[in-house]
């Protein structure tokens, strides 16, 4: 049977086996898009709004988050938590846990390089003029962040498209376990491998209509974004 | 390329991840302190690939003229099963292989059996080393290799955490193993890929009348070495090939469990796949194997790095000369 007509009739009749990795893959990116997004604009933001020694450096290191490669998160989270790591006592290898830890790893600095990045790019009389008409520290900071809100709504989503079509942390600290920790992309490697095209081009299919769900969001973000006036 | 054009790239670019570039430019323009460093990262490398872009488009025809120029020389593409290559043999094969003869250039496809044999389906490989007989009859019978040989044994074994909770040292045989494996709902971490070692272990379940499943039951479609450091991490049992988990051995607290059962015997045959681009040097690969030089560095490798045979040659069956270059060249000629 061609491959592409099997990846057809797989999404058709809503394949289980398809199903199961598209929803453990969501719950997983999803859940560490939660956290990755508690820790990412606070972050961002007050980095951005502060002044401090070593700030330089502190910039530097979550602009890296923009190029963190996954396999090197893989590797490291791999370390902590095996059995001869120092989380090892957890045992949380090979679970969804630690997939999705390592997801936030790559998200998190991801999300806050980008909020870092658009709320500086308000220009400070802003702020300024805020805080003329009496608004408090809290009250501008707020206003601040709103400004930017566009921006972090696609740093969210970008951050998103990251980690649900990443492979090479989630193969090492997940393992590729059948019904626990397979994903859609460590199954598009594992059905290619196994020479069962159609699969891997059923899961492919749905992993690259997200790709373009989220960069539709991100685009329409965009426009809306552009044409808002400076100060609502 | 004026300024104008170059805003408006990064508009587009940037503009997906990063809402308001305007700003950040002013921003940019008026306090450099602020100067947002991923940014202006993105926005001349933004800048310089698209002018790159251009060059990009000449690259068909350098490769092509590339291609020309060396036509001669097409490596000889081996589709090998992961054990041989987690243990560490090809690494010591293939130079000495080349050695033997140069003209040819080895790249090593390090796969699951299955995989290996859809490669050579695709003719994606021009020779396969792999260990499933019963598939590999088939392939050839389906006429998608035109000689398969054996080229050496090494045997199966049940590896488990030391303390041996399901109490598989006491079974007598692979089958009863694995029973008490399932019996005691033990964790099990099945290779789960259609690779040589996880087509025996299915047979060895189905022999015994089994079918597994339920959560002890893992499997995580992954190659020999990378499945044992899970069985590892887990403390779970595994049937394994003994060359990759002795290779592997000082770092794993796996024990071998059961062994010596004739039902675990594991046999690597070499094949040389039919229509392939490189009949000579598969020819030429699979002849080696089997003669005195190829056979002594098999039996060596294990000796010389683990103070153990890991793999035994096998007596050969069929014409073996290491001086077959001439005979290979008059085999790959087309009629």
């Amino acid at each position: 049977m061609n491959p592409f007509a099997e990846a057809w009739e797989l999404l058709w009749s809503g394949d289980l086996y398809v199903a199961d990795v598209v929803l453990r893959s969501l719950y997983i990116s999803g859940s560490a898009l939660v956290f990755a997004t508690a820790i990412g604009i606070p972050l961002g933001t007050v980095v951005a709004l502060s002044r401090f020694r070593l700030r330089t450096p502190v910039v530097a290191l979550i602009n890296t988050g923009l190029a963190l490669p996954p396999v090197v998160v893989g590797l490291t989270v791999y370390i902590l938590l095996s059995r001869s790591g120092p989380l090892g006592p957890l045992s949380l290898l090979y679970s969804p846990v630690a997939m999705i830890l390592a997801q936030v790893v790559l998200a998190g600095p991801y999300i806050a390089a980008v909020t870092l990045a658009a709320v500086q790019g308000v220009p400070p009389d802003v702020r300024l003029q805020a805080r003329g008409l009496g608004a408090s520290r809290w009250q501008a900071t707020r206003l601040h962040v709103r400004e930017v809100r566009a921006s972090l709504v696609a740093a969210i989503a970008a951050g998103f498209g990251a980690i649900i079509s990443e492979v090479g942390a989630v193969m090492i600290v997940g393992g590729n376990i059948l019904g626990q920790t397979r994903v859609m992309t460590t199954t598009i490697v594992l059905e290619t491998r196994r020479g069962n095209f159609g699969v891997a081009i059923a899961v492919g299919f749905i992993l690259l209509a997200l790709a373009f769900a989220v960069n539709l969001l991100l685009t329409l973000l965009n426009a809306r974004g552009m044409r808002r006036p400076l100060v609502s | 390329m004026g300024p104008a054009k170059n805003g408006a790239n990064h508009k587009y670019i940037i503009g997906i991840a990063v809402a308001k570039t305007d700003r950040l430019r002013t921003v940019r323009e008026t306090s450099p302190l602020d100067k947002p460093a991923g940014v202006t990262v993105l926005t001349n490398a933004t800048g310089r690939m698209l002018r790159y872009s251009r060059l990009l488009a000449l690259l068909p025809v350098i490769t092509g003229a590339a291609a020309c120029g060396r036509f001669e020389v097409v490596p000889l593409l081996v589709g090998s099963t992961t054990s041989v290559h987690d243990s560490g043999l090809l690494d010591e094969l293939i130079p000495a292989f080349e050695d033997a003869h140069p003209s040819v250039s080895v790249r090593v496809l390090a796969v699951g059996t299955g995989q290996a044999l859809a490669l050579g389906r695709r003719r994606d490989v021009d020779v396969l080393l792999v260990h499933a007989p019963d598939v590999e009859r088939e392939f050839v019978r389906q006429g998608y290799g035109l000689q398969r040989a054996p080229v050496m044994r090494n045997d199966y074994v049940v590896a488990g955490p030391p303390p041996d909770p399901a109490a598989v040292r006491e079974s007598g045989s692979a089958i009863q193993a694995l029973a008490s494996v399932a019996a005691a709902r033990e964790r099990f971490v099945s290779r789960g890929d259609d690779s040589g070692t996880h087509r025996r272990e299915l047979s060895l379940w189905r022999a015994g009348g089994l079918q597994p499943a339920g959560d002890w039951y893992e499997e995580v479609g992954q190659a020999m070495g990378a499945t044992l450091l899970m069985a590892n991490e887990r403390r779970a049992y595994v049937l394994t090939d003994r060359a990759t988990l002795t290779s592997m051995g000082d770092g794993l607290d796996l024990r071998v469990l059961l062994a010596g059962d004739s039902a675990l015997v594991n046999i690597y045959s070499v094949i040389e796949v039919a229509g392939a681009a490189n009949p000579v040097g598969a020819c030429l690969f699979s002849r080696w194997l089997r003669s005195a030089p190829g056979k002594e560095r098999i039996r060596a490798f294990g000796l010389k790095n683990f103070g153990e045979s890991l793999f035994s040659p096998l007596p050969a069956a069929g014409p073996v000369d290491v001086h077959a270059e001439d005979d290979c060249r008059e085999i790959a000629r087309p009629e």
